[in-house]
C-alpha cells in the first residue's frame, strides 16, 4: 500500500447566509456559538435582536463552507432544541444591511470633501470634533466596502461594524410565530 | 412545597425507580426530599459512576434514568457519564446542584459552570432559577430526553431554588416546545422508493444500528427480514437487533468486525443503514459505497443522514415508526442466491487465532460464557481488547450487550451492569473487563456489597493495557510505553475485602465447569481469566 496519502482535492469555499429564529431562552447565543466553534465552522459575522414577538430572536449568520460544510451547519443548527426555524438567505431573493461606523481624522481643509463623499452614499455625520468626524452608513457589504475605499486618502482611527441582518424579500416563507 | 420537593414529586410523575448519585451540601435539599420518597437511592464511589449506571438502566428499559450530584467537583466529575451516553444516544436525566442564585458566577466554593461545561454532550440543559417552573422543565427534560433522537438532559438546580417554596405544584399533561419537533413518521413516497429498490435489488443487505434498539424496533425488523429472507449486519450498537445465531445474521461491520459481514456490505447492491451513523469505525466508505450500492439511510435525526456518506435514499424517522410502514408493502423480490452466496462467507471466511496454549483463549472463553448465560441475560462489555473479543464472540440469544460504543469509555462495564440490574433484577448480569478497565471502577464493589447487588464481573488479565500495546506493537515498533500493569494487586484479596466469590480460570482445560460454576448462583462473583500479554485481538 502507498504509505502517502492522496493529495487532498480543493474543495471551493462558498459564503452563505444562515436566518435563525429561535426561543429567546438564556444562553441560547452561546450554544448557537457553540456549536459553530465544536464543529470547527466558521463565523464571519453574527446579528441578534429580538422580533416583534419577544419570546423569539431572530439570528442573522454569515458563515463559509464547501458545500457538504454548510449542509451539515444547516442541519446541526436546525436539531437545536431552541431553533425554531433555520433558512438561508439567497442574495437572489433577500436583502442584507449592516451598519458601519467610521471615526476619520479631519482638518477644517479636509472635513468639506468628507461631508461631500458622505452625501454621495447617503452616509450621515453622526459627530464632528475639531479633529475627527464619526460616520454611520448602512447598505449591504458591497456599498459600505466601496465608501471604505474611497476613504483611502483619510486617516480612519477606528471602526465599527454589526455584521449583516438580513430577511428574504416577499411574504412567501414567512415563518409565522404560533402559541 | 419547595423546588426540591416538586422536583422529587415531578420524578415520581415519570415513574422514576431509582436514582444514582453522590450528594455534597448543595444537593443536600434534593435528597432530603428525595429521603421521604418512594424512590430507592444508590450511592456510588465516584460520580462519572452515576452517569454510567443511569445510562446502563436506560439502555435495558429504553426509557430515561437519572442521576444525580452536587455542584463543582461532583457536576465535573459525571461529565465522562454524560459524554459515554450522549455518543450512544442514551436517554439520561443528570440532576446537578448548584451553589445559590445570587452566587453565581462569584467562584465561591464548589462552583462550576455545568450547563456551560456540558453543552457538547447533552441534548439540552437548564439552569432552573424560579422554583415555579420545575413542573414544566421536568416535564420537558424527560420528554427532550426520550423523543427523536435520545440523549442525556442536565438540570441544573441552585441552592436557592431548591429551597424556596413554590406557589402550587401541578405537573403538565404534555409538553409545549414551540421549537422541538422531531420527526418520527418517515416520508411515504420514499417508502415506497425503498420498497421499489427492494424489487429491483439482487443482493440487499440491511445494516442496523443502535438505533434499532432505541426505537424498539428489533421485533419490527426481525419480522420483515423473516417474511423476504433479507441478510442483516449490524453495527457495534446494533449487536443483538437479531440472535447471533440467527440464519440470516451475518455478524459485526467494521474493521472490528467479523470477515462475512465486511464482505457482505461489499457484494451487496443494496444497503440499508437503519439507525446507524456511518460512524469511522463501522464503514469504510471507499470499499462499501461503490457507484453500484444504492444506499439507504434512514435515521430519526436527519443531520446524522449525508454526514457521513450520501445516501441514494434517506428517510429522516424513527426504526419502529418506518418498520411496520415498510410492513404494509409486499416486497416481490427472491434473495435465495444472494443468501446463498453469504452463507458460503460465513462458512469460509472465518478468524483463525493463533492459539495460545497455557492461558485462557478470549474468543473461545467469550463463546462459552455466553452460551452458558441464561436466556435473556444482559452481557456488559468494557472498551479495549476485552470489547472486541466481546462483539465477536458473544451470543446473543434473547438478552442485550451493552457496551460504550462511540465514546470508548474505560471503566463502563461495572457500573453499567449495576444500572442494569437495577433495570431487571431478576435478569442475570455479566460485566466483562480488562485489568485495565477494572481497576477504573472497581470501587464499585463497594456499592455491591453495600446493597447486595448480585452481578458476575469477568476480568481478562493480561497485566498490559492490550489495544493500546496491540497498536503500539503494529504501529509503533514494540515500544511498550506507558501500557504495562506490573505487579498488579491480588485480585482474590480485592474480592475477599468486598466480600465477593472468587475463581480463576487458568487456561482452556476446564473452562467450561468453571464458566458453570461462575454462573451457577446468583450470588456476586469475580472471575479472573488469564490471557496471554501478547494476545491481539
Amino acid at each position: 500500500m502507498a504509505s502517502q496519502a492522496a493529495p487532498q482535492m480543493k474543495t471551493q469555499m462558498n459564503k452563505k447566509v444562515f436566518q435563525l429564529l429561535v426561543d429567546n431562552t438564556s444562553g441560547v447565543l452561546s450554544r448557537i456559538a457553540g456549536l459553530f466553534s465544536r464543529r470547527g465552522y466558521n463565523i464571519e459575522s453574527i446579528t441578534a435582536g429580538v422580533t416583534a414577538d419577544p419570546r423569539f430572536t431572530r439570528i442573522t449568520i454569515v458563515t463559509s463552507g464547501d458545500d457538504e460544510i454548510l449542509e451539515q451547519i444547516e442541519k446541526q443548527v436546525a436539531k437545536l432544541v431552541d431553533v425554531r426555524n433555520i433558512k438561508v438567505l439567497n442574495p437572489d431573493d433577500s436583502v442584507y444591511r449592516e451598519l458601519c461606523l467610521i471615526k476619520v481624522e479631519v482638518t477644517e481643509k479636509s472635513r468639506e470633501g468628507l461631508i461631500a463623499v458622505s452625501n454621495v452614499f447617503r452616509a450621515n455625520i453622526i459627530d464632528v470634533s475639531q479633529t475627527s468626524m464619526i460616520v454611520e452608513i448602512t447598505g449591504n457589504q458591497n456599498k459600505i466596502h466601496a465608501f471604505l475605499e474611497l476613504l483611502n486618502g483619510y486617516k480612519i482611527l477606528e471602526i465599527g461594524r454589526t455584521g449583516i441582518t438580513g430577511l428574504t424579500r416577499g411574504d412567501e416563507d414567512v415563518v409565522w410565530f404560533d402559541d | 412545597m419547595n423546588g426540591a420537593e416538586a422536583l422529587v414529586k415531578c420524578l415520581e410523575q415519570e415513574k422514576v425507580k431509582s436514582v444514582f448519585g453522590y450528594p455534597g451540601v448543595a444537593i443536600c435539599p434534593f435528597y432530603d426530599a428525595l429521603y421521604s420518597s418512594e424512590i430507592e437511592t444508590v450511592l456510588v464511589r465516584t460520580e462519572q459512576n452515576a452517569a454510567h449506571m443511569a445510562s446502563g438502566m436506560a439502555r435495558v428499559t429504553g426509557r430515561s434514568a437519572v442521576c444525580a450530584v452536587t455542584s463543582g467537583p461532583g457536576a465535573t466529575n459525571l461529565i465522562t457519564g454524560i459524554a459515554t451516553a450522549f455518543a450512544d444516544s442514551i436517554p439520561m436525566i443528570c440532576i446537578t446542584g448548584q451553589v445559590s442564585s445570587e452566587l453565581i458566577g462569584s467562584d465561591v466554593f464548589q462552583e462550576a459552570d455545568i450547563t456551560g461545561a456540558v453543552e457538547s454532550f447533552v441534548k439540552y440543559s437548564y439552569l432552573v432559577k424560579d422554583p415555579n417552573e420545575i413542573p414544566r422543565i421536568v416535564k420537558e427534560a424527560f420528554y427532550i430526553a426520550n423523543s427523536g433522537r435520545p440523549g442525556p438532559v442536565l438540570i441544573d438546580f441552585p441552592m436557592d431554588v431548591q429551597k424556596a417554596e413554590i406557589k402550587k405544584f401541578e405537573y403538565p399533561d404534555e409538553v409545549k416546545l414551540r421549537t422541538y419537533k422531531p420527526t418520527v413518521k418517515g416520508n411515504a413516497l420514499q417508502i415506497k422508493k425503498v420498497i421499489n429498490e427492494f424489487e429491483k435489488a439482487k443482493k440487499p443487505l440491511i445494516c442496523a444500528g443502535g438505533g434499532i434498539h432505541l426505537g424498539d424496533a428489533a421485533a419490527k425488523l426481525r419480522e420483515l427480514v423473516e417474511e423476504y429472507q433479507i441478510p442483516v449486519v449490524s453495527t457495534m450498537m446494533g449487536i443483538g437487533v437479531l440472535p447471533t445465531e440467527h440464519h440470516l445474521y451475518y455478524g459485526m461491520v467494521g474493521n472490528n468486525g467479523s470477515p462475512a459481514a465486511n464482505r457482505a456490505m461489499r457484494e451487496a447492491d443494496m444497503i440499508v443503514m437503519i439507525g446507524a451513523r456511518v460512524a469511522d469505525r463501522a464503514v469504510n466508505q471507499t470499499e462499501v459505497l461503490t457507484e453500484n450500492t444504492v444506499l439507504v439511510h434512514i435515521d430519526v435525526d436527519p443531520a446524522e443522514i449525508g454526514k457521513n456518506a450520501g445516501a441514494t435514499i434517506p428517510i429522516v424517522g424513527d426504526a419502529g415508526h418506518i418498520l411496520a410502514d415498510m410492513a404494509e408493502y409486499e416486497i416481490d423480490g427472491d434473495y435465495a442466491a444472494w443468501i446463498k452466496e453469504l452463507d458460503g462467507y460465513k462458512k469460509d471466511l472465518k478468524v483463525i487465532r493463533p492459539e495460545h496454549p497455557g492461558y485462557v483463549d478470549p474468543a473461545a472463553f467469550v463463546r462459552m460464557l455466553s452460551q452458558k448465560m441464561e436466556d435473556d441475560a444482559v452481557y456488559v462489555a468494557d472498551v479495549g481488547q476485552n470489547q472486541i473479543w466481546s462483539c465477536r464472540n458473544h451470543i446473543v440469544r434473547n438478552g442485550r450487550f451493552l457496551t460504550s460504543g462511540g465514546m470508548g469509555t474505560m471503566g463502563y462495564s461495572i457500573p453499567a451492569a449495576i444500572g442494569a440490574k437495577y433495570a431487571s433484577s431478576g435478569r442475570q448480569v455479566v460485566a466483562v473487563c480488562g485489568d485495565g478497565s477494572f481497576q477504573m471502577s472497581m470501587m464499585e464493589l463497594a456499592t455491591m456489597k453495600q446493597y447486595g447487588i448480585k452481578v458476575k464481573i469477568v476480568v481478562m488479565r493480561n497485566s498490559y493495557l492490550g489495544m493500546v500495546r496491540q497498536y503500539q506493537h503494529f504501529s509503533l515498533k514494540d515500544r511498550y510505553a506507558m501500557v504495562e500493569l506490573n505487579n498488579e494487586p491480588d485480585l482474590e484479596h480485592i474480592a475477599k475485602a468486598y466480600d465477593m466469590k472468587y475463581m480463576l480460570i487458568a487456561d482452556m482445560e476446564d473452562a467450561e465447569k468453571q464458566i458453570e460454576g461462575f454462573l451457577a448462583d446468583e450470588d456476586s462473583c469475580l472471575c479472573e481469566c488469564l490471557i496471554d500479554p501478547m494476545d491481539l485481538v
